[in-house]
């Protein structure tokens, strides 16, 4: 079974549909006995870090979060409040990855918020089998996380390389969307799926 | 680099979607999901649904089929045509759409962008502005044109920007339908006034059209409907031409 956790930041629609066109078995929930036990746990999250962390703080979910032990994929906001903190609020973050979240610099090249199709690069890792990097998919986000020990794949906007995706022992996230982007998208939540 | 993108846009009446010239002499031309697949299975880099139902039931059937949209296209979508209130959009949102247009209810009332910004984020919110030149000053019209407002397109853009919107769907009334290419120099004005990114929208026939607006007129997507519809360019020439011309774009 895989956990999609549920404390109410974000459309979670997007991400149960991707798992239901993948014939996945999910449940939503905010209850850490729930999610402890699943295969897989997705960290969703849309909005800004700061809500997203004060929510997962309210219900107490911090520490259920940091101690699994079997893969967690974090999406977007979801990814970003696993990072060490944000400069979106600011706030703390989970301090599982190893970055820095800050705010791109707009500029005519480079509109904020990063919206659209871009490319990945420098792919390792399991997450991304079958890839070999130049893929499109599909971001939108006002703040990045930096680039660190972590990073397992990278991405540019205007004069910004950032990390377009990061892993730390079993937990992984992306800063794009994988259940928007398309075959590319659906081949990295069925890379993380077979985990 | 954010790629260029490419973006049918299907009006849907009563769960099939139709496509009229100038919004009259309307024609069903398909299934509304299927012909959604179809697009992104051709590599549309987005969609956009627009309701034009005039009726409450037909307005129900939209929120339905909204939700159908969103459980099986994996490409972000739009969905406008009737938003009138927070609820409206709210509703849509919930049913699974990206992101929600508005237009003729934001011209009545601008907080209705900074309502549903606040409540769900910028990326959710485009605002759709319809305008037309008249004797040079660019204004926004309602009702497809029929009626204008004391809208300005720019200055109406950048309050749009202020209050939250995260993109801007501008459609100049003037070359809608006609095939005859869209007003670049309009485009790149309005593109070099504001951060968020801006679509372009009515007037394409031919791919050079396409391309022109992605070049000299900055936009960062275009949106086409009936090229796309009756076949006349299919996406995947589309996007290999405009490879061909250096604009990036996702193939």
């Amino acid at each position: 079974m895989i956990a999609i956790i549920d404390y109410g930041c974000g459309n979670l629609r997007s991400v149960e549909n991707a798992l239901g066109r993948l014939g996945c078995e999910y449940r939503l929930t905010a209850d850490p006995a729930v999610f402890a036990a699943a295969d897989k746990v997705l960290l969703p999250g849309v909005g800004s870090a700061k809500a997203a962390m004060d929510r997962l703080r309210e219900l107490g979910l911090c520490e259920s979060i940091r101690s699994l032990r079997r893969p967690v994929l974090g999406i977007c906001v979801g990814m970003q409040v696993m990072c060490r903190d944000s400069e979106e609020g600011p706030t703390d973050g989970l301090d599982i990855f190893d970055a820095h979240v800050r705010k791109f610099d707009p500029s005519p090249e480079a509109k904020v918020p990063h919206m659209g199709w871009n490319r990945l690069g420098n792919l390792d890792g399991k997450l991304f089998k079958g890839m070999k990097g130049g893929e499109y998919v599909y971001f939108v986000h006002s703040y990045y996380a930096g680039l660190c020990q972590d990073t397992v794949a990278t991405c540019r906007h205007g004069g910004k390389l950032f990390s377009a995706a990061l892993r730390y022992e079993n937990f992984y996230g992306t800063q794009f969307h994988p259940e928007k982007s398309g075959e590319v998208g659906e081949t990295v939540l069925k890379n993380f799926l077979a985990l | 680099m954010v790629a260029k993108r490419i973006i049918p846009c299907l009006d849907v009446k009563d769960g099939q979607v139709v496509k009229g010239i100038n919004f009259v002499g309307l024609k069903e031309v398909g299934d509304a999901v299927e012909m959604g697949r179809k697009y992104s299975r051709e590599g549309a880099d987005e969609l956009v649904y627009l309701d034009i139902s005039a009726t409450f039931e037909g307005r129900k059937t939209f929120v339905d089929l909204v939700g159908r949209i969103a459980s099986v296209i994996d490409i972000p979508f739009t969905v406008g045509g009737g938003i009138s209130s927070y609820d409206d959009a709210a509703r849509l949102l919930d049913s699974g759409a990206d992101k929600i247009s508005v237009n003729s209810a934001a011209i009545a009332r601008p907080e209705l962008i900074s309502q549903i910004a606040r409540q769900y984020g910028s990326q959710f919110v485009v605002c759709a502005i319809d305008a037309k030149n008249i004797d040079g000053r660019w204004t926004a019209t309602t009702h497809g044109g029929r009626q204008l407002t004391d809208k300005e397109l720019f200055s109406w853009a950048l309050e749009a920007q202020e209050r939250g919107a995260g993109e801007i769907l501008f459609t100049s009334m003037d070359h809608d339908g006609t095939k005859a290419g869209y007003p670049c120099e309009v485009y790149a004005r309005l593109c070099e006034s504001l951060r968020i990114p801006v679509i372009a929208s009515g007037g394409a026939g031919s791919v050079d059209h396409i391309a022109d607006v992605l070049t000299r007129g900055k936009a960062d997507a275009a949106l086409a409907a009936s090229i796309f519809h009756y076949g006349e360019i299919p996406i995947p020439v589309l996007k290999a031409e405009l490879d061909r011309k250096g604009i990036p774009v996702r193939l």
